[in-house]
């Protein structure tokens, strides 16, 4: 294949690549955008084949990795999917770091001038700066997501802050860039140990920047890496002069920056503060107000009655739904109440859920149908004339006192299930949500607290209806 | 003006195009779609299989090749699970009672 032969078949892979987002914009469409990157990926690994001189090596790799890919694929659960995608978050960017490496190692292969022109430098030091923090960033994002705290405190879902930290980053950063500096200066023998120097630092660094980010703010961590992910693969592209790494690179680098940004806006936390970290610590601290205020609790069998008798139900599910794998039971009782002609919506907070869009797939794959499911802009005015807001395992972003100046949670939107005729929420124990903050809603007239473990509650609601 | 134009302004130029195309395109995105967004990214991410090909690839075999190779091997995890783990969750958005409301909400 000639270079623009290469260079064409790349751009068609390109517009693929674009085509397969756009698909995303509707369940209808997505499995055909889904497809469109499949063929894309082929063209682009293909084409590569085309080209490359040896191939026995790449074709063994590439089976390996598909093998294991596939299996991964078909086994993974979809709790575990914020486990899995920060995973592959790490392949990626060790994958652009080993890569550096090996245009260092010998520039020609990908004909890039020997010596390594000082651009080219640049852009692999950028590569492999953004790639080795992608890694190692991931694998503590991955760890704290996997529940392997026990093993490590590195892994601890909740924040891991020491004095001096970000002093301590500051200086690691400047000495990376200044090994970064001495490698674009370097004479050829001699540019092994400042790349070194600086990729070992890069590591180091990308995981101290993940491990003072609490167990609550993973949504905006998953997103953050997701598009570094793509910034480390546009950097590599940068490097080989690869138009298509770069474009396949930038589109996932944005898109990663777009859901860390709304991910961010939906927890009401600035990007800054959420990198800097120490959000996450109280997590799970039981609630310990002054007075004892009082609440209503209820039985199974009180709200199969409440439930049964009303019009209009919005359920909001939370996390502690999906922990306590009651989508089956509650998409059950859904069914139930719509046999009865009671009209029933979900409503879904953006952080439901450990990573964008999370609950709606748990939510998907208990075969709810998806017109039943409805983002909080759309249902958020609903709440008002709704008979029953019966919210499932959430706490912080049902919390009317996000609405409150002066409280922790100002200014978060929520879903505003307390303007709801009746509210019933089902809780394992009285204990404070990840943002520490106590619940009014929990103590309003017209809630009937029901506690224990979602999936048995609902289940029994089934039963009593 | 005279000259060739510079590598890196070329890359420059296709880059600062691309993150536009991405912006606007990942806007359209419903928000009920985007875990899997970030598994079919995850896989498109995973074009970087290319360059580790390339690095594979040389005629001669050294440390490069070797790493190439490990490369390869680890994004290839991604590339097949990347897409069929999206396909799996996609698979679930499929309307099961096509009777009901045919354009399903926004």
């Amino acid at each position: 294949m000639t270079a623009n032969q290469v260079a064409l078949s790349y751009l068609i892979a390109s517009v693929l690549f674009i085509l397969s987002l756009k698909g995303l914009s509707h369940p209808l469409t997505a499995r055909r955008g889904n497809l469109l990157g499949m063929i894309g990926m082929t063209i682009a690994i293909l084409t590569t084949f085309a080209y490359t001189r040896r191939w026995d090596m790449a074709i063994g790799a590439l089976a390996i990795g598909g093998i294991v890919g596939y299996i991964v694929a078909k086994r993974v659960e979809m709790t575990q999917m914020p486990e899995l995608v920060a995973a592959m978050h790490s392949l990626v960017g060790m994958a652009a770091v080993l890569i550096a490496i090996a245009v260092v190692n010998n520039p020609q292969a990908f004909n890039v001038e020997f010596p390594i022109p000082a651009g080219n430098r640049v852009e692999l030091f950028i590569g492999t700066f953004v790639g080795a923090v992608t890694f190692s960033g991931s694998v503590i994002a991955f760890g704290k997501l996997a529940g392997l705290g026990k093993y490590s405190r590195l892994f601890s879902s909740a924040s891991v802050v020491f004095r001096g930290q970000h002093i301590v980053n500051l200086v690691l950063a400047l000495t990376m860039v200044g090994f970064g500096l001495v490698f674009f200066g370097a004479a050829p023998e001699a540019q092994w140990p400042p790349f070194i120097a600086m990729t070992v630092i890069a590591f180091v660094l990308g995981l101290l920047i993940i491990i003072p980010i609490g167990g609550a703010d993973m949504p905006v961590v998953i997103s953050m890496l997701n598009s570094y992910s793509g910034w480390a693969a546009a950097g590599i592209g940068f490097s080989l002069n690869n138009s298509l790494l770069i474009v396949a690179g930038s589109l996932v680098g944005s898109s990663g920056a777009i859901l860390s940004y709304i991910m961010c806006k939906a927890m009401n936390r600035s990007f800054f503060s959420v990198i800097l970290g120490g959000f996450g610590a109280a997590e799970g601290a039981v609630a310990t107000s002054g007075e004892q205020k009082s609440v209503r609790s209820g039985s199974p069998e009180d709200v199969a009655f409440l439930l049964g008798n009303a019009e209009d139900v919005i359920i909001v599910p939370g996390y502690g739904l999906a922990v306590g794998r009651a989508q089956h039971a509650t998409k059950e009782l859904a069914q139930k109440l719509t046999e009865k002609g009671v009209r029933v919506r979900y409503a879904i907070h953006p952080v439901a859920g450990r990573m964008p869009g999370h609950m709606n797939v748990l939510l998907a794959e208990a075969e709810v149908p998806y017109d039943q499911v409805f983002e909080m802009e759309d249902i958020n005015s609903d709440f008002g004339t709704a008979d029953v807001a019966f919210v499932l395992g959430a706490n912080d972003v049902v919390n009317p006192l996000a609405e409150q100046k002066g409280s922790a949670i100002y200014g978060m939107p929520i879903l505003e299930a307390h303007k709801a005729r009746t509210v019933i929420v089902n809780k394992r124990s009285m204990a404070a949500g990840y943002a520490g903050v106590d619940n009014p809603l929990f103590y309003m007239d017209r809630t009937m607290m029901v506690f224990g473990d979602a999936k048995k509650v609902v289940e029994d609601i089934v039963k009593a209806l | 003006m005279t000259g060739t134009i510079d590598h890196t302004v070329i890359n420059l130029t296709v880059f600062v195009l691309a993150v536009f195309v991405g912006y606007h395109v990942v806007w359209t995105v419903t928000p009920a779609l985007h875990t899997p967004l970030m598994s079919v990214t995850n896989a498109i991410s995973s074009v970087i299989v290319v360059g580790a090909i390339l690095a594979a690839g040389p005629g001669s075999f050294d440390l490069g090749t070797i790493l190439g190779a490990v490369a390869v091997a680890l994004v290839a995890i991604n590339t097949f699970g990347g897409f069929l783990v999206s396909q799996r969750m996609l698979e679930m958005f499929k309307k099961k009672d096509s009777a009901s409301k045919p354009a399903g909400h926004k």
